[in-house]
């Protein structure tokens, strides 16, 4: 199945010794020309580029304090070396959070530090040269940017502000990752990451339509581009057909439909996912983030509500209001961004949704924390909302709910391993490896506790593990939507879709 | 005076003012530094309140070290708390009780001070043999170890050592310390003691100021400006914007 070798499971995970080398062949496919330039990057390597890289790096600790005080504040105490799940999963030492650092601070401190200058072997400190940007360029993106190191580290140091500078820094010398680069060139030109246009979304949605009203006998509405809506959402575009996202998003509209909301997807927002934070760029990530508020702006809503996505989360909790704010022209009475989450939660606390909790009964759940979701947002007014209101919302519709282990959810949860610009075939090996430690974690609840299916909020999340999953004997089946289970469980009482297009109409 | 003593006292003050600037430049460039985003670890706290207490949690209960592994956090807490507790057991060599800062006298004239400070030489170097037994032994520190970091180790431990013996084996003239360290202060300047220990001693801490500006001792700043750390988790309700991030929308609204 594989051309590597897929690491066995173990009991009892431990920390293994390491390997060195065991990753440097793993590389991503460096973009070409034509998708490094709609992002403002050139399309190769620029003459003089080690002058270019430096003055890049003076640029970004000027700009970043996080990456200024991460480079200086390392003591190389070793909390974060057993931390990641790329380390975990494939013994190479490069790998270790602190190690993928020094790839980048052992340049800074040559040129930037009195040490790296006079005493460079003393410190570590070397020259940039061709061969360091190649380890730059493969083990930059052997990060997931899933913040799992910054939890143990005495000084916070997050590996991903390190990981998404040399990422920028590689892009504005020609050396970009096609992936990531492809993708967004795809979210300007046509709205979201999976280049659907506006025609096949229409016909998506009224497929979905069609399929959930043979199944429910229910006119439960997809509604796009809806202008007087009150709530616009923005989903991950995977949700619009790939499985189990898919079931999610029917979660969603059937949430919605119950509680009476007036709601509409954009074709010019289509995408919740920002590619723009895995490359580091904030100019791009603005621009996608943007793509919300002339959404907002044309449909008049009045709320946004984000679906399950991870890094999207973190954007949109984290970073929206910074990139596409001042939101003052929506209702001043919910937070923006809204997660779909919370808003599921507050509908049930305030009884409008009702369950059959049996339909969930065949079975047994556990939750996967996406790692950008649990340490890089928040759900709810409460820190720790983002753990306990999609446990509360998995609970409130299924009766068999166990946690894995506690070192390995919450807090210390291990990214899935496709996360941060991964997810692509060319990188297939350390996404297995990575995703090696939740494999592991999974195992033990199944084994144990009889757990059959592992709940999800993330697009990336879903994808990579009904891919990597089957490689540790799971099937890809055993991975589903939050929303999923939502949808599952509710009982529709309201025979017709009132979209309130009505009474939206009325306000315009 | 001595031709030593002359040569100590110059580089108390040149030390000193390679510390105390160093430091300053450091943190006005950490502080005059933009933090664009918003990244604070989460779950973080939702005030200023709460980040002043996670800050508190890091500073003195290395927090974060201690979910980390519990070997690393129990030799550093060690060494860092026995640093501080012989810190303040030599302030009685700075500090005259009847003088201008006779006030902080208390600081060194107290239970805990008198009782541990002295002892904490031990705790600092048992401190410094585990982390340095752990970056020879395990293969992962090893592995992350620069020259400069086994080095710092032995500097530190070179400092606790010659102290520790002064302390308990070879007395030095500590009335004639006292005295050239008052003397350094008020710039009267006395001889200082000719012993080898406190030669070795003192040339190594004025070393290690020295150093500290431009080494990973910045980590003592550093904390404080770790945007991870020190950041209130309040996005969604009070923009967060930058001067340049402001730049950037200004640019754009003036485009159109």
């Amino acid at each position: 199945m594989a051309d590597f070798e897929v690491p066995e499971l173990e009991e009892i995970p431990v920390v293994p010794h390491i390997k060195e080398g065991a990753m440097s062949h793993s590389s991503p496919f460096i973009s070409k020309e034509q998708f490094q330039e709609p992002l403002g990057f050139p399309g190769e390597l620029v003459p003089n580029w080690e002058e270019k890289v430096y003055e890049k790096m003076d640029d970004l600790r000027k700009r970043y304090r996080s990456f200024q005080v991460y480079l200086d504040s390392c003591v190389k105490c070793g909390a974060c070396t057993d931390k990641c799940h790329y380390y975990l999963g494939t013994s190479d030492p490069k790998n270790m959070p602190v190690a993928r650092q020094d790839l980048l601070r052992k340049v800074y401190r040559r040129k930037f530090t009195f040490a790296g200058k006079y005493f460079p072997k003393l410190v570590g400190a070397v020259d940039m040269d061709k061969d360091i940007l190649d380890e730059w360029y493969s083990y930059f993106h052997q990060c997931s940017q899933c913040r799992r190191c910054s939890v143990y580290c005495p000084y916070g140091i997050d590996t991903a502000e390190i990981s998404m500078a040399a990422r920028e820094i590689m892009d504005s010398v020609g050396v970009g990752q096609k992936y990531c680069n492809e993708i967004i060139g795809k979210v300007f030109k046509i709205g979201n990451n999976l280049g659907l246009p506006q025609p096949a979304l229409v016909d998506t949605l009224e497929g979905l339509e069609e399929e959930v009203e043979e199944d429910t006998e229910v006119a439960v509405k997809f509604p796009l581009d809806v202008k007087g809506a009150d709530i616009l959402l923005v989903t991950p575009s995977a949700d619009f057909f790939a499985e189990p996202h898919v079931d999610g998003l029917i979660g969603y509209a059937k949430v919605f439909h119950e509680t009476g909301a007036s709601w509409t997807m954009s074709s010019i927002a289509s995408e919740a996912g920002n590619f723009g934070m895995f490359i580091g760029s904030y100019e791009n990530m603005r621009k996608i983030a943007r793509r919300v508020r002339t959404a907002a702006l044309e449909l008049g809503v009045k709320r946004i509500v984000f679906g399950e996505c991870g890094h999207a989360w973190r954007v949109a909790y984290s970073f929206l209001n910074t990139l596409a704010g001042p939101w003052d022209f929506l209702d001043p009475r919910y937070p923006v961004p809204q997660h779909i989450c919370e808003y599921t939660y507050d509908a049930i606390q305030a009884g409008q949704l009702t369950f059959d909790k049996s339909e969930n009964d065949w079975r047994t759940m556990t939750f996967h924390d996406s790692c950008n979701v649990a340490r890089a947002s928040r759900m709810g007014p409460k820190p720790g909302g983002q753990f306990d209101i999609p446990r509360a919302v998995i609970k409130a519709v299924c009766n068999n709910y166990v946690d894995m282990p506690a070192e390995t959810i919450k807090e210390g949860t291990f990214c899935c391993g496709g996360g941060g610009g991964l997810l692509t075939d060319d990188l297939m090996e350390i996404r297995v490896k990575g995703a090696k430690p939740r494999a592991e974690a999974l195992k033990q609840v199944t084994e144990n506790n009889g757990v059959t299916h592992m709940a999800a909020i993330c697009a990336i999340c879903k994808s990579q593990f009904t891919k990597v999953l089957p490689y540790y004997g799971f099937t890809m089946d055993q991975i589903v939507s939050v929303h999923q289970l939502v949808s599952d469980a509710i009982v529709l009482t309201k025979k017709d879709s009132d979209q309130a297009k009505s009474e939206s109409d009325s306000d315009e | 005076m001595t031709v030593l003593s002359i040569f100590f006292a110059l580089l108390f003050y040149a030390a000193t003012a390679i510390f105390v600037i160093g430091l300053a430049r450091k943190i006005m460039q950490y502080a005059r530094t933009p933090a664009p985003l918003k990244i604070p670890t989460t779950p973080a706290p939702v005030t200023q309140t709460g980040v002043v207490l996670r800050m508190a949690r890091e500073v003195v209960l290395f927090a974060s070290l201690f979910k980390s592994n519990k070997w690393t956090w129990l030799f550093g807490w060690m060494f860092h708390l026995a640093l501080l507790l012989a810190f303040f057991r030599h302030l009685r060599y700075t500090i005259h009780p009847d003088g201008v800062f006779g006030f902080m006298w208390p600081l060194i004239n107290n239970p805990i001070v008198l009782a541990f400070g002295q002892y904490a030489a031990f705790a600092m170097l048992l401190g410094l043999i585990g982390l340095f037994g752990r970056r020879i032994f395990v293969d992962r520190v090893r592995y992350i170890s620069a020259p400069s970091d086994y080095l710092m180790l032995i500097l530190l431990f070179a400092i606790a050592g010659t102290g520790t013996l002064m302390s308990f084996v070879e007395h030095t003239d500590i009335v004639q310390l006292k005295a050239f360290v008052l003397g350094l202060i008020t710039f009267n300047w006395q001889n200082m003691p000719a012993d080898a220990l406190v030669i070795l001693h003192l040339g190594l801490v004025a070393f290690l100021m020295i150093i500290f500006p431009i080494s990973k001792l910045l980590h003592a700043p550093g904390l404080f400006f770790s945007p991870t750390r020190n950041q209130v988790d309040n996005p969604r309700e009070k923009r967060h914007i930058s001067a340049w991030g402001q730049a950037i929308d200004d640019a754009e609204a003036n485009k159109a």
